[in-house]
């Protein structure tokens, strides 16, 4: 019972206090000493070791051991007591139940720190949000005095720039109506002025009237001599003739005026279209060679193609004879898509110079570039000053032509006229090739029927001569020592109606272009040819007629076929 | 007009000297003392004009002899002038009643009515062929044109003005300027026939044109106003191509201020004699005066008008075109000092003469762009494209240039002050 860790006093003393309660109305005089002692709140070492003295002496101890007992058990402990009924203490039980307790103690004295811990956390916590509430509610205020005060300025200003917009309206509203005045008082004065005048011109007549009755005889001009006219002509009288002339002199000098301004302008016009024109070649001449992409390329080319034709037409025309609309809009249009594609021309460039930079630097490219780019600026420049001048020439030449034409209307009926003639071409081609597919069917057509002609002219020949070689047969029988009757020439007897119809047969066939009637030509050629009454000689004779006979009957033969 | 002879009248005589050596040519005297003097185009006739006594006598300088003496009697007399060819003489009677057409080859007499009572009411053309008279009817202005051959009215059309206040032909004769009085800003320009071309207005209610100038081509109409500014006019729209300011302080760096200084001679102390000699009394304490480039920005002299009276001594005064038509030569009368060169052919302020002085008259030499410029002091200035120079007049006391003339050749000019006159020989440069 000596030495007791004096750890957590105050839990030992409130049990020290239940205790003392207890015990102290058993043994008042013993403890009353101590209790004295025990009642502070924190008893020291001493005052500890004097309580636990106290509380079990050598009068009660079996007393206090029955009451530790009973303790034990309802703390759920096993009794102290051994199982007999005898009050022989367990000393083992006895033991665990102080270890348990000691341990209990030890748990208990732990948890105890820690929820001291955990107190004096949530303490310092408590604390920490408090401040933190307490700055926030600070804030707070101090911000909604911001507000309070912003929204005042703003109300403040907003008050202020209605007041300048009220003045402003009012100071608007004085000029106007000193303005008003101003002019009515003008009105006012000149009305004034004129009555004034108007006076002082009648008072002027009046003098003038006294002035020149009284002393009308002064007014003289005395000259030693007459003086000749300064031209050394003589004077002459005024007449309508002179008048009617002196109208044409001052026309005269007006229209002399107006043409020599008229022709100073032309000139200059004409110096102006020209170095439009060399400025549009010289950007054209800048757009091709520039290496691109192979997209632009074949965008540029078409347009190009068609610039260029259309350059080529205005460089045919006289430029500094014209000067009408048409040539004008042309001129300018055509410069103004040469810029734009200049413009994007050097976009396309630029951007490919800034590419380039952000990859390899090329220093040749870029230098060659930097050039090129200079020459656009100077051209851009030169551009927009002539731009400037035609626009100044194209306003001063309308107002003097006074020529109402649209722009618009000009590039339309251009258009129009240009598909007009195209229209007309596809036409025209389109009727040659109808023509020529003509001819040529008609060729073919011809050529079938030479062949078939040919052929026929074959196949009748055969009949012929087999006809014939019967009739000569036959006709030899009688006829063996008769004359010859016919010569060859008889042969070449005319028939007048084969003739005409072998004209009529010789033209259709003169009229092929190929040389495919060339079977017709020699008969075209022979005056007379067709003779019916064929007269048959010898062999001889039978082949120079059997030469001549198939032309003849051929052509008897077109007889009788036609 | 002529080379030869340079006439002059002191009180009531009249003086005609040779003009390269001043030598008296001939001596007339009149009958009062002589307002205003005039030679005849073809430089024969002299005419005296004495307003108070509406004389007008006509001196021939072949025959002296021969004398001419018109006299308006009772009509009184306001101005007189020769007519281009030289033989007649128009006189205005007092209060502007009629113009008076005399004839000294014929002695008739023409009257034209109704004249208006303005300071440039006629103007002949440069070609000496038309006469353009304003006149006043019932409150309304109109224009005539006459044929000076004959004296036959060939126009007569009404202007839209107010109160016309000034008639200027152009050199090429085809087109009349007319504008209107202070009051108004319009300027009107009608053709010879008397079509109206263009009017042109660049503001309304304040006080409007002080002066105009042609441009010797024709090309440009050069309008001074009281807002201080110049606007120039071409002669194909007749639009403002552009407007000239006079502001007080010059900030173009491109322009060049003249700057005259002056600067008292030094006096060698050695060299003082007694009793001095006069050449040297005068040295002393005249004045030498030199120009200096001043750097811009310049401030230059700037006078505020007073603002309740009329005729206010603002605005664009005096505009002269230089002969060459590369200049023109303004003065803003808000700062009297300083004359302003404009180049015309880049439309730019070119050059500032600042003087000590107001200036009184400037004139371009009608030959070259050289100017000439007098401000009432004993000096005159010259100034061309190749710089400005201060030339003393070498006189014993003091000689106040007020106005000057050029010779027609551009050789030698006069200088004239209150009582005296000068000229001065200009040396050509030797080719």
């Amino acid at each position: 019972m000596g030495d007791w860790k004096t750890i957590t006093v105050p839990v030992l003393s409130s049990d020290s206090k239940n205790i003392f309660q207890y015990t102290s109305e058993k043994k008042i005089t013993p403890l009353s000493m101590n209790s004295q002692v025990l009642r502070l709140p924190l008893p020291s070492s001493k005052s500890m070791h004097s309580f636990l003295s106290a509380f079990c002496t050598e009068e009660n101890l079996e007393q206090s051991i029955s009451y530790l007992n009973r303790e034990l058990t309802t703390l759920g402990f096993p009794s102290i007591y051994a199982e007999s009924k005898g009050k022989e203490l367990n000393l083992i039980s006895i033991i665990n139940s102080m270890n348990e307790l000691l341990v209990r103690q030890h748990k208990n004295l732990r948890a105890q720190e820690e929820v001291e811990m955990q107190h004096l956390k949530l303490g310092s916590d408590m604390d920490h949000l408090q401040n933190c509430y307490a700055k926030l509610k600070e804030q707070l205020e101090l911000s909604k005095r911001e507000i309070v005060g912003l929204q005042e300025r703003d109300r403040q200003l907003q008050n202020k720039n209605r007041n300048l917009h009220q003045l402003l309206k009012n100071e608007k509203d004085e000029v106007q109506k000193l303005q008003n005045i101003i002019s009515s008082r003008a009105t006012q004065y000149n009305h004034d002025m004129k009555r004034k005048e108007r006076e002082y011109n009648k008072l002027k007549e009046r003098l003038h009237q006294l002035v020149m009755n009284k002393k009308d005889k002064k007014i003289a001009m005395e000259v030693l001599n007459y003086v000749g006219r300064a031209d050394g002509k003589r004077g002459a009288w005024r007449t309508d003739k002179t008048e009617a002339r002196n109208e044409e002199e001052m026309y005269k000098v007006l229209l002399s005026d107006y043409e020599q301004r008229q022709k100073q302008l032309l000139v200059e016009n004409a110096e102006l279209k020209k170095v439009l024109q060399q400025m549009k070649k010289e950007m054209i001449s800048l757009l091709p060679p520039q290496k691109q992409k192979p997209k632009e390329r074949c965008e540029d080319g078409p347009v190009l193609s068609d610039l260029e034709e259309d350059i080529g037409e205005l460089n045919k025309e006289n430029m500094w004879e014209l000067s009408c609309e048409t040539v004008r809009e042309q001129l300018t249009n055509s410069i103004r898509k040469q810029w734009r594609m200049l413009k994007n021309h050097v976009e396309k460039l630029d951007n490919q110079v800034s590419r380039v930079h952000s990859g390899a630097l090329n220093e040749k490219d870029v230098i060659s570039r930097e050039d090129h780019e200079l020459e656009t600026e100077k051209l851009e420049l030169e551009i927009q000053q002539c731009k400037e001048m035609i626009k100044t020439q194209q306003q001063l030449l309308q107002q003097q032509l006074m020529s109402p034409c649209d722009d618009d209307t000009t590039l339309l009926l251009q258009d129009c006229y240009l598909l007009e003639e195209r229209e007309r071409l596809q036409e025209e081609w389109r009727l040659f090739r109808e023509q020529k597919k003509n001819f040529e069917k008609e060729r073919r057509s011809f050529t079938e029927a030479a062949i078939r002609l040919g052929l026929e002219r074959k196949a009748f020949e055969e009949d012929r001569g087999a006809w014939l070689k019967q009739q000569f047969l036959s006709m030899s029988t009688d006829y063996k020592h008769s004359e010859n009757v016919t010569s060859p020439s008889a042969f070449l007897g005319s028939n007048t109606a084969g003739f005409d119809q072998d004209n009529q047969l010789a033209k259709p066939t003169s009229r092929q272009r190929k040389p495919q009637c060339m079977l017709s030509d020699p008969v075209s050629e022979e005056p007379c040819q067709i003779s019916q009454y064929i007269t048959y000689d010898s062999a001889a004779t039978k082949k120079s007629a059997g030469e001549i006979e198939p032309n003849q009957w051929v052509e008897s033969d077109k007889e009788e076929t036609e | 007009p002529s080379l030869r002879a340079q006439a002059s009248c002191v009180q009531y005589r009249l003086v005609v000297r040779e003009a390269s050596t001043l030598q008296i040519l001939q001596l007339y005297t009149c009958l009062d003392q002589i307002q205003h003097m005039e030679w005849s185009s073809d430089s024969l006739f002299i005419l005296c004009a004495m307003y108070k006594r509406g004389i007008v006598q006509v001196w021939s300088l072949e025959q002296p002899g021969w004398h001419c003496k018109i006299d308006e009697g009772s009509a009184g007399l306001v101005a007189s002038c020769w007519s281009p060819d030289g033989r007649h003489i128009l006189n205005t009677t007092e209060f502007h009643l009629r113009i008076t057409v005399w004839s000294l080859c014929t002695k008739s007499v023409s009257y034209i009515k109704h004249p208006k009572a303005c300071q440039q009411g006629i103007a002949f053309t440069r070609d000496g062929r038309y006469m353009a008279v304003a006149e006043r009817r019932d409150c309304k202005d109109f224009v005539s044109i006459f044929v000076c051959s004959d004296w036959q009215l060939l126009r007569h059309f009404d202007t839209e003005t107010q109160d016309l206040f000034g008639i200027e032909w152009a050199p090429n004769g085809c087109v009349l300027a007319v504008w209107d009085t202070c009051l108004e800003y319009k300027i009107l320009l009608y053709s010879l026939d008397g079509r109206l071309l263009s009017t042109y207005q660049a503001y309304e209610w304040s006080l409007g044109i002080k002066s105009i100038a042609w441009s010797p081509s024709s090309q440009f109409l050069a309008v001074g106003s009281y807002d201080e500014k110049v606007r120039i006019l071409n002669h194909i729209t007749w639009k403002k191509i552009t407007e000239f300011e006079h502001p007080a302080t010059v900030v173009n760096t491109k322009t060049i201020v003249y700057k005259e200084v002056e600067k008292s001679p030094s006096v060698e102390t050695e060299r003082l004699s007694f009793p001095p000699t006069r050449a040297l009394a005068s040295s002393l304490f005249s004045t030498q005066s030199k120009y200096d480039i001043a750097q811009v920005p310049v401030a230059l002299q700037y006078v505020k008008p007073v603002a309740d009276r009329a005729n206010p001594k603002m605005g664009v005064g005096m505009l002269a075109f230089s002969p060459d038509n590369c200049f023109l030569a303004t003065k803003n009368d808000n700062i009297p000092n300083s004359v302003w060169i404009w180049d015309i052919q880049k439309l730019k302020l070119f050059v500032v003469l600042e003087q000590l002085c107001p200036i009184q008259s400037f004139q371009w030499d009608p030959r070259q762009p050289r100017l000439a410029v007098c401000t009432g002091t004993s000096k005159v200035f010259l100034w061309s494209p190749a710089g400005c120079v201060a030339v003393q007049v070498p006189m014993e006391g003091d000689f106040q240039i007020v106005s000057l003339s050029w010779h027609s050749s551009g050789d030698s000019m006069v200088l004239l002050s209150k009582d005296n006159f000068c000229v001065c020989y200009l040396e050509r440069e030797e080719v």
